[in-house]
C-alpha cells in the first residue's frame, strides 16, 4: 500500500498514477478485511475502486495531457512542501512513540458473521446509535454534489 | 511473529496521510493533487476502522461506530471527487492547461 | 490410498463450505474445479453460440471441423494462440499489457462465492452479493484502460461508451438486488443476509422462488436484473461499443491473438457470472422446481446419509432426482440419432465415428448419474447448471432477435426507465413485506 502511495505521487503519467491509486485502494480493502470489517471493504471496492476511479480515468482521458507530460512535474515550492510534511511526520512520530502504551496488545476474537447486521443495527436502531439522520443528510449531500458537478461542467448555464 | 495491534494500523494510516500531504503540496497536475486528497481520505478511514476494532474490544461486538463513520467518509469522498473534477473540467475549458501554477489570474 | 479415500469421504459428510472450514486442500481442489469447469463452459458457449445463432438464421453454422463443428472452438483457440501479437506504436506498454488481465481477473474472481449447492461453494462470505457486485464493477476499469492504452480513437470512444453503459446499468442491478435482500429478511428472526448460500436457503425456508414472491413484484425485479445484466456484459442488444459496423470492434480493436482471447474469455465468464447471480437470487440457485412439494413417502436408497438429516423422501424427490441422468441419456440418444443420419461418404467416416464416440460419452455420464450417491451430490450442481444454461440460451436468443440500441436510447433505458422502476419496486416490496403477516392474519379471520 505504501508503494502504491509513493507511485501515486511520483509518476509523470496521470494514468499510471491512477492505476497505482487503484492498487492502493484494493490493498486498503484488504486491510479492512484484516480488521474484521467486511462491509466497509465491500463498500470500498464498489464505490472507490469501481466508481471514483472510473470517474478519474474518464476525466484524465478527456483532458489531453500529452503536452503536460513534457513539462515540469513538481512545484516551484516543493522544498517548502516537503519541509512541512517532514514537520508533520515528526509530530506523528512524537505522538506515537509517547502514546505507545495506550493501546492494548490483546487479540480480539470476534468473528465477522454478524458484521453487516451490526452496521445496519447501528444505522437504524434507536437505542444503539442514531445515524439515521446523518444517512439522510448524506443523501442530500450527494444530490447537491450531482447538481454541482453537472452545473460546473456544462457549456452554457 | 509480530502481533499486529492498533498502533501498527495507526502508523500505516499516518504514513499514507504523509504521502498524500506531500502529493498535494508538491505536484503541479491538478488531477494528481485530487488523487492525493483521496489518499488522505483513505488514511483517515483506516484510522477510523482501526479504532472501531479497538472500541469493539472494549464495548462488545456491536460497537461499530467507526465503521459507520468510515462509510460516511467514503460517500463524502465520492461527492467531493465529483465536484472537484467538475471544477477541473470547467477550468480546463478556459485555460487549456492542468497545472495549478497557472491559476494565477488574481495575482498582481 | 485407503487414507485418501477415507479423507474424501470424511469431507463429503460435512456441511461447511471449504472456505468456512478453512481447509486449504479442498479450497485448492474447488478452485481448480471451478476454473476448469468455467473454461470448458466458455468453450461450449462459443460452439453453442455459433450453432444456435446459425440455426436461428436458417443456416448450419460450423460443420466442417469436427462432427457438426464440435471441434471448432479448439481450432479457434489454436488460431488465437498462434497469431502474431501486435502492439500499436505509441501505445503505453505497461497499461496495454495489464488491461486484459484486469478484466479477466474481475470476471473470474466472482466465482469464489457462487453457490453450486448448499456446501458446494469455494467459500461463503458474509457479504457474498456485495462482493460480486463490487468485483464486477472492477471490470469497467479494465475496459477503460484498454481503450486508453490503444492510443487510437476508435478504441477510446468504444471504451468510454462501454464503461458509461456498464456504470449506468450497475445502478439498476444494485436496486434489483436490494429488493431481493429485503425479501430474504421476511423470516422468523427478521434478519436478512447478504451471503449467497443464505439467500437460497431463505428461498427454501419460504417455500418459493423469489421470482414468484409477491407476484408480480419478484417478476419485475427479475426482469430489471435480466435487462441490466445483458447491458452490463455488453451483449446484444446493448453491444454498440463492440459492434462491428459502428466502431470496428470498439475497445478491443487493437488487441490480437492471445490478448483478444483473454477479453473474449472475460466476456463469456462475465455472462456466466451475472447469470449465476440472477439464478441464485431469483430462481432458487440449486433448488429443484417445486422445492417444497414432496409427494407421498417412498424409500429412496441413499448410500450415505444426506447432509440434511431431515430431508424428506417423497416420490417427487425421486422423480426430480432422476432428471440429470435422463437429460444426459437424451443428449446421448440425439447424438446417436444424428450419427445414423450422417451421409455414408468415405471421407466422413472419422466424423461419424467421432460423433458416435461423443454420444457414447454422454450416455455414459447419464448412466453414472443414475447411481444414488452421485445423484445426491451432483443433483444440486445439475439444477444450477441447467438454469444457467437456460440463461445462456436466452442470451444467444437475444443476439439473434433484437436490433441494436443506439447509444442515447441505451442510456435513456438505463436511467429513465430501469432506475425509477427499480426504486418503485423497492418501495412496493418493502410495503408488501411489511404487510405480509397482517394480511395473512386477516385472511385467516375472514376465511
Amino acid at each position: 500500500m505504501i508503494i502504491g502511495g509513493i507511485l501515486v505521487i511520483t509518476r509523470k503519467n496521470a494514468v499510471h498514477s491512477a492505476m497505482a491509486l487503484i492498487t492502493t485502494l484494493l490493498a486498503q480493502a484488504g486491510i479492512y478485511l484484516m480488521l474484521y470489517a467486511p462491509f466497509v471493504a465491500g463498500v470500498q471496492i464498489i464505490l472507490y475502486a469501481g466508481g471514483i476511479m472510473v470517474l478519474f480515468l474518464f476525466v484524465i482521458m478527456l483532458i489531453s495531457i500529452e503536452r503536460n507530460m513534457k513539462e515540469r512535474q513538481f512545484n516551484k515550492q516543493w522544498l517548502v512542501g516537503i519541509a512541512a510534511a517532514a514537520a508533520l511526520g515528526g509530530l506523528f512520530i512524537a505522538v506515537y512513540t509517547k502514546g505507545k502504551s495506550l493501546f492494548p496488545e490483546g487479540r480480539l476474537n470476534f468473528g465477522e458473521a454478524q458484521n453487516t447486521q451490526g452496521v445496519a443495527a447501528l444505522l437504524y436502531d434507536q437505542h444503539q446509535g442514531m445515524y439515521m439522520f446523518s444517512f439522510e443528510i448524506a443523501s442530500l449531500l450527494l444530490l447537491v454534489a450531482i447538481i454541482g458537478a453537472v452545473v460546473m461542467a456544462k457549456k452554457r448555464i | 511473529m509480530l502481533h499486529i495491534s492498533t498502533l501498527h494500523y495507526l502508523v500505516l494510516g499516518a504514513a499514507l496521510f504523509l504521502l498524500g500531504v506531500i502529493g498535494v503540496l508538491t505536484r503541479r497536475n491538478v488531477v494528481i493533487v485530487l488523487m492525493s486528497i483521496e489518499l488522505i481520505l483513505n488514511a483517515v478511514n483506516l484510522n477510523l476502522v482501526a479504532f472501531s476494532r479497538y472500541w469493539q474490544g472494549i464495548h462488545g461486538p456491536t460497537a461499530l461506530h467507526g465503521q459507520v463513520f468510515a462509510i460516511f467518509v467514503i460517500t463524502d469522498a465520492a461527492a467531493e471527487a465529483a465536484v472537484g473534477l467538475g471544477i477541473l473540467i470547467a477550468f480546463f475549458r478556459n485555460k487549456e492547461t492542468v497545472n495549478i501554477d497557472e491559476v494565477n489570474l488574481l495575482k498582481w | 490410498m485407503r487414507w485418501l479415500i477415507d479423507y474424501i469421504l470424511e469431507y463429503l459428510k460435512s456441511d461447511l463450505t471449504p472456505g468456512g472450514a478453512g481447509n486449504l486442500f479442498w479450497i485448492t481442489v474447488y478452485i481448480l474445479l471451478v476454473f476448469v469447469g468455467l473454461s470448458v463452459a466458455v468453450i461450449c458457449m462459443n460452439w453453442l453460440e455459433r450453432k444456435i445463432l446459425a440455426h436461428m438464421q436458417v443456416r448450419l453454422g460450423p460443420m466442417r471441423v469436427g462432427p457438426h463443428g464440435l471441434l471448432q472452438p479448439i481450432a479457434d483457440a489454436l488460431k488465437l494462440l498462434l497469431k502474431e501479437d501486435i502492439m500499436p506504436a505509441e501505445a503505453d506498454a505497461v497499461v496495454f499489457w495489464v488491461a486484459p488481465f484486469i478484466v479477466v481477473l474481475a470476471a473470474f474472481t466472482v466465482f469464489v462465492v457462487v453457490p453450486f449447492g448448499p456446501t458446494h461453494a469455494i467459500t461463503d462470505m458474509n457479504i457474498g452479493i456485495l462482493f460480486m457486485l463490487g468485483v464486477s464493477s472492477l471490470s469497467v476499469l479494465g475496459i477503460v484502460t484498454a481503450g486508453w492504452a490503444s492510443n487510437s480513437h476508435y478504441p477510446l470512444i468504444g471504451a468510454l461508451r462501454s464503461s458509461a453503459q456498464m456504470v449506468s446499468y450497475e445502478v439498476a442491478m444494485g436496486l434489483a438486488v436490494i429488493s431481493v435482500i429485503l425479501m430474504t429478511s421476511l423470516n422468523a428472526e427478521g434478519t436478512g443476509t447478504l451471503s449467497m448460500i443464505g439467500i437460497v436457503q431463505a428461498q427454501q425456508a419460504q417455500h418459493t422462488w423469489f421470482v414468484f414472491k409477491f407476484f408480480p413484484l419478484g417478476l419485475i425485479g427479475f426482469f430489471i436484473f435480466a435487462v441490466a445484466m445483458v447491458a452490463e456484459t455488453n451483449r446484444a442488444p446493448f453491444d454498440l461499443p463492440e459492434a462491428e459496423s459502428e466502431l470496428t470492434a470498439g475497445f478491443h480493436t487493437e488487441y490480437s491473438g492471445f490478448r483478444w482471447s483473454l477479453f473474449f474469455l472475460a466476456e463469456y465468464s462475465a455472462m456466466i457470472a451475472v447469470s449465476s447471480i440472477a439464478v441464485t437470487l431469483w430462481l432458487g440457485g440449486w433448488l429443484r422446481p417445486f422445492p417444497s412439494f414432496h409427494g407421498p413417502e417412498v424409500a429412496i436408497p441413499y448410500f450415505w446419509p444426506p447432509a440434511d438429516p431431515s430431508a424428506p423422501k417423497g416420490v417427487l424427490d425421486l422423480v426430480f432426482a432422476l432428471f440429470p441422468g435422463i437429460t444426459f441419456l437424451f443428449l446421448g440418444a440425439m447424438c446417436f440419432y444424428n450419427t445414423a443420419r450422417m451421409p455414408k461418404h468415405p471421407l466422413l467416416k472419422i466424423q461419424t465415428i467421432g460423433l458416435a464416440g461423443f454420444g457414447a460419452v454422454l450416455a455414459l455420464i447419464g448412466l453414472i448419474l443414475f447411481v444414488p450417491p452421485v445423484r445426491d451430490r451432483v443433483g444440486d450442481i445439475f439444477w444450477f447448471a441447467a438454469k444457467v444454461a437456460a440463461f445462456m440460451y436466452l442470451y444467444i436468443w437475444y443476439r439473434g432477435t433484437f436490433p441494436r440500441y443506439r447509444f442515447d436510447q441505451l442510456m435513456k433505458v438505463g436511467w429513465k426507465i430501469l432506475l425509477p422502476t427499480g426504486l418503485v419496486l423497492l418501495i412496493l416490496t418493502a410495503g408488501a413485506g411489511f404487510l405480509e403477516d397482517p394480511v395473512k392474519e386477516w385472511l385467516k379471520h375472514v376465511l
